[in-house]
């Protein structure tokens, strides 16, 4: 798997014993996401795409895709829609949509 | 002493797994964004070493953890000195092609690190240590470092009537790196991301100490669109306030000139920290990188 994701599995702490002992835990380990953070959505039109990838090399979160298909998906679970990839991408097929509108 | 073989690295041939994932950073932080691309490069047998800074703040939030390698808080002056403790430490438990990797701020890098960095590089430690440059202590609320340039708004360099922002010339680390004589050194921007991971994977094959400085905005703290980080750091290179060159084998080379520089005002203006710069200040900023300028291209290869 290329990306971590949430683990829905996990539980919080609710006893004190449940807490880990030290500062050690798993890598990867993520229990909440980040799409609330976004007033925002990109929206990639994947047939004017070129695939050139440069949203993918530039978006700091990671969470833009290649699907086994060959076209790019974005992870809107941890997207904060910061704009970088719709802001740099050549052909100008990313359009930031407004969330909720 | 370096090995050779080493890959050119493209959008397409880069790994396509994350190894810094479901960060808490700002939207459109450049920091994150070097952390991202190195580790793609150094992949999965790295260990990330990070002292107190933006960049640990946003990785490691119990119980959420960003990072997919091994990463490991340090102590914000002990960077450089814990990743000649994980180098030692692995070469002890015979693992091999490993990355012992630091990503520390500049506020953690030019002014409390500076020391632990330079003994690494005395002893010519196995590391590759990376500075992501956001000109302040971003983590803390935007103070000023000796990175901070000439001008620019922070809270302890505050603007009013008598003082106009910062007003010591921000530090030039490359060249203090250099100064030691070190294995490799290199500064890099996130606006030239193509440029920044052949750097970092020249680093990963050099048998000594590796810094490379990585300019990498900060929409919060520098007051412009969380979108415009790129433009911003394409920005710096090409009106000649930053230069991508390499210090190797004991000389400096500068890897791009932008021959006509664009314009220091639309740079500096676009961004809220410069604001309030007036034209003789402006000005000053100008003669600052035309003399500098005019030493590298009599002084380095290109
Ligand atoms: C010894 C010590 N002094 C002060 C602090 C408080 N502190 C935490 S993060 C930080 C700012 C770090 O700035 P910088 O290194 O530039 O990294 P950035 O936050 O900009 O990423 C400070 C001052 C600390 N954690 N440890
Ligand atoms: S304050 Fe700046 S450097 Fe820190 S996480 Fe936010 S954008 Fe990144």
């Amino acid at each position: 798997m290329s990306h971590p994701s949430r683990s829905k599995a996990y539980r919080p702490p609710s006893r004190l014993e449940d807490y880990p002992t030290g500062t050690v835990f798993p890598a990867g380990h993520l229990v909440e996401t980040s799409s609330g953070w976004r007033s925002k959505r990109p929206v990639i039109d994947t047939e004017r795409c070129i695939n050139c990838l440069v949203c993918w090399l530039l978006c700091p979160e990671g969470v833009i895709r290649k699907s086994p298909d060959g076209r790019l998906e974005i992870d809107y679970d941890y997207c904060k829609g910061c704009g970088i990839c719709a802001r740099e991408c050549h052909p100008g097929v990313i359009l930031m949509k407004q969330e909720g509108a | 002493m370096e090995n050779r073989k080493e890959r050119k690295i493209t959008a397409r041939n880069l790994d396509d797994r994350e190894f810094f994932y479901g960060h808490k950073g700002c939207p459109g932080c450049g920091g994150s964004l070097a952390v991202r691309l190195a580790l793609k490069v150094l992949g999965e047998k790295s260990f990330a070493v990070l002292p107190a800074g933006c960049m640990s703040a946003i990785g490691f939030v119990f119980p959420q953890m960003a990072f997919s390698c091994n990463a490991m808080i340090s102590t914000f002056a002990g960077t450089a000195s814990m990743l000649a403790g994980v180098a030692a430490g692995a070469r002890a438990l015979g693992l091999e092609g490993i990355h012992a990797v630091g990503f520390a701020g500049d506020g953690g890098t030019a002014d409390i690190g500076l020391q632990a960095l330079s003994g690494a590089i005395d002893r010519h430690d196995r590391i590759i240590y990376i500075c992501y440059d956001n000109e302040a202590y971003m983590n803390t609320g935007v103070q000023k470092s000796s990175l901070t340039p000439t001008g620019a708004r922070t809270t302890t360099s505050p603007v009013g009537n008598r003082l106009r922002g910062a007003v010591t010339p921000k530090k030039q680390m490359f060249e203090i790196v250099a100064a030691h004589g070190i294995d490799y050194a290199a500064t890099a921007s996130v606006g030239h991301p193509l440029d920044y991971l052949r750097k970092v994977e020249h680093a990963s094959r050099v048998e000594g100490t590796s810094y490379i400085h990585v300019f990498a905005p900060c929409p919060v703290g520098w007051g412009h669109d969380s979108a415009e980080t790129i433009e911003v750091a394409k920005a710096a290179v090409d009106c000649g306030l930053l230069y991508l060159a390499e210090y190797t084998g004991g000389g400096f080379i500068l890897n791009h000139d932008p021959g006509e520089f664009s314009s220091i005002r639309d740079y500096l203006l676009g961004q809220g920290r410069f604001r309030h710069l007036g034209e003789e200040e402006i000005e000053a900023i100008v003669a600052q990188r035309d003399s500098r300028w005019q030493r590298i291209r009599r002084e380095w290869r290109t």
